[in-house]
């Protein structure tokens, strides 16, 4: 057995209802060594690191600590054996001090002393090169300041196998430059640490070795220093699968929506989008690629009127002589010239369905404007809720039954198809099949091409390189709010797609980054 | 001493005796707050604990004509907290394991403990020949016993401002500074904040929430129920009042915990601000009935003000806990 390992998984398996996240996952963490995991999202990353902290438990499987087999049964539980993970969303109470946070629910039998934790907070820091003040405050932090926080609080606690999930999400240049150089400090410590990236130049740049996930199953643990990105995108993208979606060639295309160098700012003055410029056609699918969180919901919402644009423009033309620009427009003007928009983010119900409202309702949140009458027409919306329960083969007791409870799959064709209902001239969709079984993704596949064949432009945002490649006419790959290049999908390949995403070949982008 | 001196002197102590049933209520609401739970039922638990205080020390003095007066007090104490903790549990149990509503909650306990204490005090106003008929003599004096060779029984003399009040003001008061104490000095304290903050930090950190909130709740609520005995004991002298006061400064409590931006040593002051405030129509002249409720309003609009300061200053300090009437769920994100 080898005795330098710290942590080893060995077939692990983990499924939620009928989707499996991790199947038959073998991993493997030296002692002192920086261990990237790489895949795309949704390949079961953040999954697995989370059996290893306790917050989910293996279906089957095994995982060893030290070559001794262990039960991660919680949180604690991964304390007691030294692994603390880093999430990306923090778990800090806003009004207490680091120092509070730091020693928040730990007892050791000692006196309550925030003094003396202090000061081993700021030894803590010195020792790995963090800059620190124990008595800030946490709403009055940044981002990188907060991390700083976390990985202190998980070393306090005696952690010995640290779990960075995308800790460079949202860093800055200098300040990832500034993580990875405590990164390095740590490792010469001896700590073990595994970094979730799908950043390939960071990959290439903190790492001793990689493990490769795609779609749940393990692929390869290779040598930094004996691969290249080109090879790890490969792993990382897979050989490409041959779907059969109908692809009709776009007919009489002509520029539905023009965007020009758009960018937008959110509430903590960073840059979401950066001068993104492209035009969608009618009669044709664009699918925007890129990793979770490069600028996909903000570009949809800042077309839809829901996200403030800083500068550039937007200009929807119904056809070449009528042009009109959206920017400043409120939600309902832009809707109503038939751009519509739905997207189904991580809690599906967020945006677009009333949970406790059922079918009906839901048709009449977009319908009642329409009424003359003092009185609510229910009719219409009724049949339409019909319509959709029969074509897109809704599993519901009833068109009344409050949607909340429908499975998520059926609750997304709820929201595509009303959305479709609408007859759009730009229908935008984002993750519109995410977690959805095979028919009834390509249900909706065939709605979307119906509605391309009808003159519609669609935006199809998605997370499945081969389905995009599949059903759209031309890809624009974002990352990090830039557009890193815009693809015929006829004729591209998942490598190059792979590679826009982690903006390997743009040499340019990485200044302004 | 001037005349005007004396009527400050007299208002300031009127105004201590109510501030003192309103600190009570107020701090038992803030522990409870800071766990999360917005607790509406404060004037409901105060009477529970006036009438459970009072019913315990009635039974105890009616059966024994020779009242020991320190077993009179510990009865009325202990069954003044225990009736009200129950209040507190029942409001527990509703909002953290049934995850009822807590505003709803709340009201439905005021309501609640309005009728069950009137009902018990009219009972026992019924058992000893009529209203106004109860007495408890022995409880009553042993609560109001002051430091009289500081104090004397002359109302005009200021050391009698400060000194003449029953011993449960004191106690009031260094509740409220043992409360700052445990809530900023102390891992239990630093524990009870995070729950209200952020309960799913909290968790994560190892914290059991639910424990912490059910402690926090029947403690909290034991705490405003001494304000209940206070008023029945030391204000009214030990008998039963059904004229509402109880409630009227039960929902000054709660008012006073948002004046005071959750802070327990703010809630000294504030209480005696808002006695003071209560009372203040007695000593305006010319003030006839409809205008002097105008005067009683003065505590809410100190609260108003207090409000409209602290959200234009937008200090997270004094913002209340983040996760103030929310449920927690562990499984839902």
């Amino acid at each position: 057995m080898d005795t330098n390992l710290a942590v080893e998984m060995r077939k692990v398996t983990k499924t939620f209802g009928s989707v499996v996240a991790n199947e038959n996952v073998d991993m493997q963490l030296r002692k002192g060594e920086i261990l990237s995991l790489l895949g795309e999202n949704g390949s079961g990353k953040t999954t697995l690191m989370n059996m290893l902290s306790g917050i989910y438990f293996p279906d089957s499987g095994q995982i060893l600590i030290d070559g001794k087999p262990v039960t991660i049964a919680s949180p604690k539980d991964a304390f007691k054996f030294g692994i603390g993970m880093i999430h990306q969303h923090f778990k800090l109470i806003d009004v207490f001090t680091a120092t509070e946070n730091i020693v928040l629910g730990l007892e050791d039998n000692k006196k309550f002393d925030l003094e003396a934790a202090s000061k081993k907070v700021l030894e803590i820091a010195e020792k790995y090169g963090f800059q620190i003040n124990p008595k800030q405050k946490i709403y009055e932090m940044s981002v990188s300041q907060k991390q700083t926080v976390e990985i202190i609080k998980t070393l306090y606690r005696g952690a010995q196998i640290l779990i960075l999930d995308e800790p460079t999400a949202v860093l800055t240049p200098q300040e990832t430059e500034k993580l990875f150089a405590v990164m390095k400090k740590m490792r010469a410590d001896g700590k073990s640490i595994i970094i979730i990236t799908h950043k390939l130049n960071e990959v290439m740049e903190i790492s001793d070795r990689v493990a490769v996930l795609r779609k749940g199953q393990y692929i390869a643990t290779v040598n930094t220093s004996e691969t290249n990105p080109q090879a790890l995108t490969d792993m990382m993208v897979g050989r490409a699968t041959v779907l059969d979606i109908n692809r009709p060639e776009p007919v009489n295309p002509e520029p539905r929506l023009v965007v020009e160098n758009l960018t937008c700012v959110d509430e903590e003055g960073v840059k979401r989008l950066d001068n993104v410029s492209f035009t969608a056609y009618s009669g044709e699918i664009l699918g925007i690629a890129g990793v979770a969180g490069s600028g996909q919901r903000e570009l949809l919402e800042a077309v839809a009127g829901l996200y403030p644009v800083k500068s550039g423009t937007i200009v929807y033309s119904s056809d070449y002589k009528n042009s009109k620009s959206l920017v400043g427009l409120d939600p309902l003007s832009i809707r109503k010239m038939g751009v519509t928009m739905s997207f189904v983010p991580e809690d599906r119900l967020g945006m677009g369905l009333v949970g406790t409202m059922g079918m009906t309702g839901n048709m009449m949140i977009r319908s009642w404007r329409k009424g003359k009458s003092f009185f609510l027409d229910r009719k219409s919306p009724d049949k339409l809720a019909q319509k959709i329960k029969e074509e897109l083969e809704v599993v519901t007791p009833d068109v009344n039954y409050p949607v909340r409870r429908l499975s998520g799959g059926n609750v997304q064709k709820v929201l595509v198809g009303r959305e479709i209902a609408a007859a759009p001239s730009v229908l935008m969709t984002a993750y519109a099949v995410r977690g959805l079984d095979i028919n009834t993704s390509y249900t909706i596949y065939n709605l979307l091409t119906a509605q391309k064949e009808k003159g519609v432009a669609v935006v199809y945002v998605g997370e499945d390189l081969d389905v995009i490649l599949a059903l759209c006419d031309r890809v624009m790959v974002l990352c990090g709010g830039q557009v890193s290049g815009i693809v015929d999908a006829r004729t591209t390949t998942k490598e190059e797609i792979g590679l826009l995403m982690t903006q390997f070949r743009r040499e340019g982008a990485k200044e302004n980054e | 001493m001037s005349e005007a001196m004396v009527q400050i002197l007299t208002l300031f102590h009127s105004g201590v005796v109510y501030g003192v049933i309103i600190l009570f209520g107020a701090l038992g609401e803030i522990i409870t707050e800071k766990t999360g739970h917005l607790n509406l039922g404060v004037p409901g638990i105060m009477y529970l604990g006036g009438i459970s205080g009072l019913m315990a020390s009635f039974f105890y003095e009616n059966n024994n004509p020779d009242a020991n007066t320190a077993i009179s007090i510990i009865l009325a104490i202990v069954f003044a907290f225990i009736g009200s903790a129950l209040g507190g549990l029942i409001y527990a149990f509703l909002t953290i394991s049934l995850r009822a509503n807590q505003n709803v909650t709340g009201l439905a306990l005021t309501i609640f403990g309005s009728g069950f204490a009137n009902f018990f005090g009219g009972m026992l106003n019924s058992m000893s020949g009529g209203v106004g008929q109860i007495s408890v003599a022995t409880a009553s004096n042993g609560f109001r016993a002051y430091i009289s060779a500081i104090a004397g029984n002359d109302t005009k003399d200021p050391l009698y401002a400060i000194f003449g009040y029953g011993w449960l003001a004191y106690v009031a008061i260094a509740l409220a500074v043992i409360l700052y104490f445990v809530l900023n000095k102390t891992r239990v304290g630093l524990s009870l904040r995070a729950v209200g903050e952020d309960p799913a930090t909290a968790d994560a950190a190892g914290i059991n929430v639910t424990k912490y909130k059910y402690f926090g709740i029947c403690i909290g609520a034991g705490i405003s129920g001494m304000g209940g005995l206070y008023y029945t004991m030391d204000y009214i002298k030990g008998t039963w009042a059904n004229d509402g006061t109880i409630e009227a400064l039960g929902w000054l409590a709660v008012a006073l915990v948002i004046f005071t931006t959750w802070k327990p040593l703010n809630a000294i002051w504030g209480a005696i601000l808002f006695g003071i405030c209560y009372w203040s129509y007695l000593y305006i002249p010319g003030l006839d009935r409809s205008s002097s409720e105008i005067f009683k309003m003065l505590p809410y609009l100190f609260t108003l003000a207090v409000l409209i300061v602290v959200s234009l200053r937008k200090k997270r300090e004094t913002q209340p806990p983040a996760h103030l009437g929310l449920p927690y769920f562990r499984e839902e994100r």
